[in-house]
Parts: C-alpha cells; structure tokens; sequence
C-alpha cells in the first residue's frame, strides 16, 4: 500500500524509477504510467475479470469494448490496485464493474471532474474514465472540455452510440439532426456535436478515434492512450442494438467502409477508398478535399501528422467526419506533449517545499502579528 | 411600608430620563424598593441670563444635588458623565456606572448600514471633498446635508480628507488620483489617532502588503501618518477613545483572525494532525472565496488547490481526491450549495469523508452575496434526494472556525462521511482576537480512522473476501480501502449497495436496511460530541435562549445586559446541527420558555419542534445584517416577561 502522507509524489516517484523499464523485461514503461508502480506478477485477462455478472443488452458493442480492455491491460503491468476506473452513468458506466480493480461508478456527467481529483493527489494511479455521449457531451460536457484543457493525466474512453439507452431512447448530442425518438416524434432540432472536433476546440493533447468492432485497431489506440502523458481522448463508435442498431454501418459494413474509413497511421501518406485510391489535400480554405491520389499530385497529398503542433490541422481531419459518415478518420488525429495538470501540481508543491521548506504548523498558525496576555 | 428609594435629578428632558432609566433598573431587581423622582433645580437652570462660561466656580449642574444628597434629602442621583466634577464631594460615592446602551459610536458605512442606525451623538467624520454639487444631485439631495443642520445630531466633523491627503503626498512621484486613492489610509490614521491604536501593526500590514510596489507602499504610509498627526495637530476631536485590552482574556499569544482564515488554518491543521494530504477543490464564490485563495498560498504543506470549471467539478474533485485517501475539502456559499448537492449526495452513499465549507450569504438565488445569513441550515440538513444524513457543524465565532475545520475533519474522517460547515459572511470576514493554540492541545486524528489493509474480515465463503461495506461495530464507519492496497480491489458508486459487499443491489429489506444505517451511523456522532453545555450562572432562569452559528456574539451580548439589569437567563449555543447533542431535549424541556433566534425565518425551530415536540420561540430578522444586542435584549425581557 502507498503511503498517503501528503508526500505521495515523492514515495511514488520512487516506485516510478523502479518501472520506467517493465520489470517483466518488456519495452519502455507507457508515459503516463512512469509514476506507478510495475507489478512483478505476470498478469493475463482472467486477471482482470470482476466476479459480477455483465449486464449489458445481448448484442451490445460494450462486451467488444470490455473484453478488448481486459485483454490490454495486462500489456501496462500495473498491479490492480493502482488501476482505477472512474465512470458516469449510463449503459458505458457499468464497466468498472467488470473490471477486478479499483472503480468509482458515481454521477452522471461527473467522471472527469472527480477523476481529476484523484490524479491530482494520486500520480501513482493508472486512470481510466469511462463514459457516453450523454454523459461525456450534455450533462458532463463541462467537466469533460475542462479535464483536457487541463491535460489531467486520465485515459476518457468516450462510447458514443448516438442515443440515449438508459433511459431508453432519446437522442443524444451526437444524434444526426432528425433523429426520431420518443422525445423527438416530430425529429431532433439540434445540430449534433463532433466528439472529436469538440475535444480538439478544448485543447486536448490526445485525441482519437475507433470503433467497437475493430478489437485490433482499438487496442492499437488504447496503447497509444496510455503512451501518452496527460488527459487522452478516445471516441469509439458503439453499436446499441436495441435503441441505434446498425448507427454505424457506413463505416462497419465491409461493402462500405473502405470508402468511408480514414484510417491514420502518423507519418504515412493518408489513402483510403478502393485500392487506397484516394487521398486528401489542403483546399484554399484550410479544409481538407478528398482527392483522387492517382491523378494528383503526389507533393501535394496529405501525409499523417499526428504531433503538429497547430490543432488546425487535425480539426480539419476531424471535420470529414459528417453525421452521414461521408468520410470518418480513425485513429491518432492528434498527440502532441505537454506537462500534464498533475505534474504541475505536484512540482509546484515541490518547488515551494525546496524554497521555503516543510510547512510549520505553529508557526502558520502564530502569523506576524501577535500579543501576549499574562 | 419601607421608605421609598429618592432619586435627585434636574429636571432636563436627558436628566429625566436617565432618572427614569434607573428607576426601572432599580424596581427590576427582585424585592425592590419603591423609587420616588425629586426635582432639584441646580445653578445652571436658574442662571439662564448669563452664559456659563461667565459663572464663578464649577459643577453649575451638579452642587446642588450633591447637597442634597449629603443632607439625605435624596439617596441617590444620576448624572452624565460629562456633568461630573474630577473630584467627588466627600463623603459621596460613585456607586454604579451603567452600561452603555449601544457601544458603537462611528459610522464607516461602505453600504447597507444606515445613519439611522448611528447613536446621537456619535462622531460623524464626512469627507467634504466628496460633498460636491454633482455628487449631492446624484444621491438625490436637495441640499448638502452637512450644511443644512440635518446632522445636528451627531458630532459632525467635516474634513476634506481627500484634498488634505494629496497635499500629505505632494513629495511623492504620483498623480492626483492615485494620491487620492490613499485617502483610506489617511481615515484610518485619523481613526487610529482617535481610538489610540499602535500603529506599527498598520505600518508593517502596509510594508508587507506593498513589498514589491515600494512607492505605493511609501506613500500609504505617508497618508496614514498624515491622518494620525492631524487628529493629535488639530482639534477637531473633543475627546480621544483609549480601547482598554480585554481584561477577561486568558493568558495565551493572541493574534487577529478572521472566520475564513481561521478555517483555512483549521483545514491545515486537520491535514497535518491526520497525516492525509489536503485538497480543495472549490469554484469562486462570495463570501467565501477568501478560503481559496488563503489555501492556495500554503503549497509547502502539501496543500493542493484546484480552482475548477464549476461548483459541481469543485465538489467532485475533492471526493475523488478523498477516494483515493486525501482530506477532500470543497468550499462555496448557499448558490454552490445547491449544484453540489448531488455529489454530497454521492458522498453519502460512498461513504466517504468530505468537507463542505459553506458560507452562508443572503438568497435566494443570487440574493446579496456580501450580506450575511444563517438561511441554508435546512439545505444543509435534507437538501439532497432520498435519505441522505450528513453530519452539520456550525462555528460561533471568527476564531471558532479554526477549531470547527478540525472538528469537522475528526468527524469526515472517523466516520467516513459528508460534513458541512456552515459559516456565514459576517464570520468569514469579521475578526477578533484568537488566542493561539499550542499544537500539543490539538486533537491526534491520526488515531481516530486508518486505512483498511488486508482482509481485514473473511467473508462467508471459504476465500476471505474484502467487504467494502462491512461496518465499524463502533462508529458503524465502513473501511476506508484506498487505491493503492493490494487485495482490496472493489466497485462501488452511487447505485444501492449491498450491507456488507457492497454490489449493487436492488433488494428491498436491504435498501430499508441501508437507509436506516446510513442514518444510524450519523445520529451515533452524538455520542461522541458531548453534551450541550448551558450557561445558567444563578440557576434560576425560566428562559433559555438557544442558537447556532454567527449569532453567539450577539446573544451574548443580550444576555449580559438582561443579567447586569438583574434578570435571569440561560444562554446555550448548538455547534453541532447534525447530530443534535444527546441531551438537548431534556435542557429544552428544562426551561418554561425556549427563545430561538436565528437570521432566517426559523430553521432551526422548524427541526427542534419537529424532534422535541417543544414549542419554541422564534425571533427571526433577515436583514442581511447580524442582530443587534440592543434589539435581542428588549426580545429576551419580554419573553421574560411573559414566563
């Protein structure tokens, strides 16, 4: 057990020097992990299951989604107890129940916000929020913009189904405009949010997107998210088979997604449609234009930079992406480095500790100006 | 029949009524005498021809009745004390200097408190400067009031402040208006000079306050010394008030403190006594941002202090900081109440510790967030969905709120729940003197809660499982498994829990089971907090007067001036608001009369005649301002009165 004495980021900082290289002799300790500790037990999936039954719809693109995390977490050899997940509400907040670590199920909207508190305090935890359209976008859509302004060292795995299911089948944020529901008979009024964009405007550092059915490609995100230090952002497209079923089939199809799919690789020229025929460059205007990358000049097409600085360029990536999946990029749109919230925090403590020392209670409390009475 | 008590007094409409005054002082007085008024006419009345000043000899006002006196014609007179001579006649004595009916006799008004509310007679110091045509027909005066005799009443002493302080800075490289910006500080060394306070505490403020601006700093010091010595150079001032130190003080280093630094210091404090590193998460809010910002300065103590997005964030912060084994603090005021009252709520469920400081300010809504009021006492008690039982601690005083923030911590840590202090705006910015505590009488709170290790209790199966709701027998606390401990991994959240495991479920008798727990393990704080403590000095009151909160000083007050007139009182004082102390229904039951004052429309008499089925008084005044002495004593005598 870590000792919790108001000191937390130096004890633990020495547990993170132990694991910057993997006691089990694998590759470099993932960036955000390099304050917690590395378990020396060798850890499979079966390590990961909760004893609780899951309880999501048959069908439902949540079981991808949890079975793939089970899978990696091992990958990160952090000891369960400094796993946490944080969760919202929703039909995504049941997961940290049927995860054998640490988790908070709390209030809807509010992950972010009370993660942040505990990665504030607690650098030798690995943290996870998990969390929904609803939950992440409408109710917690503040917290959530705040919690990646502030590059808070969390992992937010944002589900996003397009629909509210809990409460069973209202449109959410990211409904397409129209959408009928049962609280929008006549079709939704609201231009829906672009999860991606959205989190990009709020200054995220990471931000990505993949989908439920793509474990391979999923994992590949997950393991860039925790390689990353600081607040990451990953949306993945959830297929709901009760109230959305099928919401993502221009991009799932296999008749169709090749054209729509843009998959990101950083540093690869970005291709996609039949034969990777297709490609994408700057117009006059900053948008990004799908191009025809036979014909086009080679020069002027698009190659991946996950790492630029300007979020411009990635908000462009991420304006293809119409609610008609016209064109929808997947993958890493943005992974830049900068000091993570709790770092700061933590450093700043430090720095004030080396100038003026430990604190003194008494003399706190005996200020400057006093009196004697005998 | 016992002769009558003979007051000599002139016959004045002022001497009148101070004889009067005593009279009714006298007949209060258990088995008092009759009292006869006597007339005596005094040189003064009688030698209206000629002014004063051109009489031979001294005490025109008094040497008649003094005597009278000595001849026994009457036993006893009244007189002011501008009226008596230095040298007391022989063979009388000064028997009794009353108390003075309202202490306070100068007006720095910035709003709210009117002149109305200023004694006759008291100084009234203007600043001429600002009495300018443009300013008069902006106010909607007709005529200048310092000019038209309105203030007659008042020793008016009208100075133009601001002109004398640019003239005090006239060395100074700085422009007018900045000049006259420091004319606050030439009003307080004028103040300073008037009430004779040292000024090397005002001068060292100001050098710290202006480190790094070392001309700003100078020239305020100029302008205070420039104020002081026109009120010693000049004589504006017939008199000069020497504050006398309190001679009821205990032995002790004393220093000033405010209510919101005195929490601050107190969450400190709990911090270091507990050994959990201290985090705040708070969202700017009058009265109580002060807390934030106070924090924030102590980072070598390992305080951590986030400002976030929201009042929800804020709260939320600190209960996942409080997860994960920190002292979680969060602190508002009554409109950041309300947004966190789903997280507390949360907190209750998860049974975690968590400190919510509020400090009340008038609503509802956004009401006048600098005025003060104790209107959240219910909000505090049930303002969450479903049964939700939180502990509630109010302090009584500035220097109170120290030893509150750490009360509050033995209580959020020791019985893993959600405690709320309610402070209010008059406590968070007024200050008195604190007496410093020596850390050795602080409370240990390192023994009153530990982090859960191990399977600490085998569950029924063969494996031993941890059971993250499987309370204390004792306090009923469940154990506190922080992030971190290896073994004792679990889920929990705002969903019902099971007793014991803590899965969620859904089952009646246990949800049944649960609500009574929760609210078992708050009411079994009463037995941890000692009783209420009743102040009852001669032990024959009929009336008790309880309170809570900022209202102390008041009350007190009150209550001292009903027993220096003879009256009995019982005063008592509830910090605890949730849970009540144990023995608060037998002290209520022990009085004929229950008088409740409190600044709302009667909170707290709404929850002690709903536990205690006693029929409460309630006096209740929202103004936004702290009662009166003056105004609580007249309260206090009639339900005396009335007993």
């Amino acid at each position: 057990m870590p000792e919790i004495n108001g000191s937390a980021h130096e004890v633990n900082g020495t547990n993170g020097a132990n694991g910057v290289n993997g006691a089990n002799g694998a590759g470099p300790r993932p960036r955000s992990l390099t304050l917690v500790p590395v378990t020396s037990v060798k850890q499979t999936t079966k390590d990961f299951k909760s004893d609780q039954e899951v309880r999501w719809c048959p069908g439902c693109g949540d079981y991808a989604i949890l079975a793939a995390f089970q899978a990696f977490l091992p990958e990160l050899q952090v000891p369960r107890e400094n796993l946490v997940i944080v969760s919202g509400i929703g039909c995504s907040s049941r997961l940290p129940y049927y995860v054998d670590s640490y988790g908070l199920h709390s209030i809807h909207g509010r992950a972010p916000a009370i993660a942040t508190g505990l990665a504030a305090t607690r650098p030798d935890l690995s943290i996870w929020v998990i969390t929904g359209d609803g939950d992440a976008l409408s109710i917690g859509g503040n917290h959530l913009i705040h919690a990646l302004r502030r590059n808070v060292n969390i992992k937010i795995l944002l589900f996003n189904n397009r629909i509210y299911v809990l409460t069973k089948g209202q449109y959410s944020p990211t409904s397409e405009q129209g959408k009928v529901t049962k609280s929008t008979p006549f079709g939704s009024l609201d231009t829906p949010f672009n999860p991606v964009s959205l989190a990009l405007g709020a200054e995220a550092s990471f931000v990505a997107r993949t989908i439920d059915s793509d474990r391979k490609h999923l994992t590949s995100v997950l393991r860039a998210a925790a390689d990353h230090k600081g607040a990451a952002l990953i949306e993945i497209y959830q297929n709901c088979p009760i109230f959305n079923d099928d919401a993502f089939l221009p991009v799932t199809d296999p008749s169709t997604r090749d054209d729509r799919l843009i998959r990101l690789e950083h540093g690869q020229p970005v291709r996609f449609g039949p034969a990777g025929s297709r490609g994408l460059r700057f117009s006059r205007y900053g948008s990004l234009e799908d191009v025809d990358a036979t014909t086009a000049d080679e020069s002027s097409l698009l190659v991946h930079d996950a790492h630029a600085a300007d979020p411009s360029y990635a908000f462009a990536l991420s304006r293809l992406d119409t609610s008609d999946f016209a064109h929808s990029p997947i993958g890493i749109l943005r992974s830049v480095e900068r000091p993570s919230y709790d770092d700061l925090m933590n450093e700043q403590i430090a720095v004030a500790r080396e100038r003026q020392g430990e604190g003194d209670l008494a003399a706190l409390l005996a200020g400057g100006d006093t009196w004697h009475v005998s | 029949m016992t002769r009558p008590l003979r007051i000599g007094t002139r016959a004045s409409a002022l001497a009148l009524w101070q004889a009067h005054h005593v009279e009714g002082l006298i007949k209060a007085l258990p088995g008092a005498p009759r009292v006869e008024i006597v007339h005596i006419k005094t040189e003064g009345d009688l030698r209206t021809d000629v002014p004063l000043w051109a009489l031979k000899g001294k005490a025109f006002f008094t040497k008649e009745i003094d005597r009278a006196l000595l001849a026994s014609d009457v036993d006893l007179a009244v007189h002011s004390l501008k009226d008596l001579s230095t040298l007391i006649e022989p063979g009388l004595e000064l028997a009794a200097t009353l108390t003075r009916e309202d202490p306070r006799d100068a007006l720095l008004s910035r709003n709210g408190e009117r002149l109305a509310d200023l004694p006759r007679g008291a100084d009234l110091i203007a600043n001429t400067d600002e009495f300018t045509k443009r300013n008069l027909t902006k106010v909607g005066y007709a005529s200048n009031p310092l000019e038209d005799g309105s203030l007659s009443a008042y020793q008016l002493h009208a100075l133009p402040i601001t002109s004398m302080t640019v003239k005090a800075l006239e060395g100074f490289e700085m422009s007018r208006k900045d000049a006259e910006r420091a004319k606050n500080m030439f009003s307080l060394g004028l103040l300073s000079w008037l009430y004779n306070r040292p000024s090397e505490g005002t001068v060292k403020f100001l050098e710290t306050k202006f480190a790094s601006k070392p001309d700003i700093m100078k020239a305020n010091i100029a302008a205070f010394r420039a104020g002081w010595n026109f009120g010693e150079t000049t004589e504006v001032f017939s008199v000069q008030y020497e504050v006398k130190p309190a001679d009821d003080l205990a032995p002790g280093t004393y220093r000033n403190i405010t209510g919101n630094s005195a929490l601050s210091y107190g969450l400190i404090a709990a911090s270091q006594l507990s050994g959990l590193p201290l985090f705040l998460g708070s969202y700017p809010i009058t009265p109580a941002s002060d807390i934030l910002h106070e924090l924030s300065k102590h980072k070598r103590f390992g305080v951590r202090t986030m400002q976030a997005e929201d009042e929800i964030s804020g709260v939320g912060a600190a209960l996942g900081a409080a997860f994960g084994g920190s002292l979680g603090v969060t602190t508002t005021s009554g409109p950041g109440m309300c947004l966190k009252a789903e997280t507390v709520g949360l907190a209750v469920s998860v049974e975690l510790p968590l400190i919510i400081c509020d400090i009340q300010r008038a609503g509802p809504s956004t009401g006048m967030p600098t005025k003060t009021e104790q209107t959240d006492l219910l909000m505090a008690l049930y303002g969450r969905n479903g049964e939700s039982p939180v502990a509630v601690i109010a302090p009584s005083t500035p220097a109170d709120c120290f030893r509150t923030a750490v009360e509050a911590a033995r209580i959020a840590l020791k019985y893993r729940t959600p405690v709320v202090i309610l402070s209010d705006g008059y406590l968070a910015n007024g200050s008195e003197p604190w007496r410093i505590p020596e850390l050795s009488s602080l409370p240990d709170l390192r023994g009153e809660f530990s982090f859960a290790q191990g399977h600490e209790w085998p569950g029924a199966g063969e494996q031993p499982e941890f059971l993250p709701f499987k309370r204390d027998p004792q306090t009923l606390a469940r154990p506190w498994a922080i992030p971190g401990t290896p073994g004792l991994e679990h889920r929990i959240g705002g969903i019902e829990k099971a007793d014991g495991a803590g899965t969620i479920s859904y089952d009646p008798d246990n949800h049944d089971l649960m609500v009574r727990l929760r609210q078992a393990k708050i009411d079994g704080i009463a037995a941890d907090i000692g009783p209420l403590e009743v102040d009852d000095p001669d032990g024959r009151a009929k009336v008790l007067v309880l309170g809570w909160g900022s209202t102390f000083g008041s009350i007190g007050a009150a209550v001292r001036r009903i027993r220096l007139a003879g009256g009995s009182v019982a005063q008592a004082h509830l910090r605890h608001l949730s849970p009540l102390p144990a023995n608060l229904g037998e002290v209520l039951r022990s009085y004929d009369k229950v008088l409740v004052p409190e600044i709302n429309l009667g909170q707290l008499a709404l929850v002690l005649r709903g536990r205690f089925l006693v029929d409460v008084i309630s006096y209740n005044r929202v103004r936004g301002l702290p009662f009166r002495a003056a105004e609580l004593a007249g309260v206090i005598q009639e339900v005396i009165a009335n007993a």
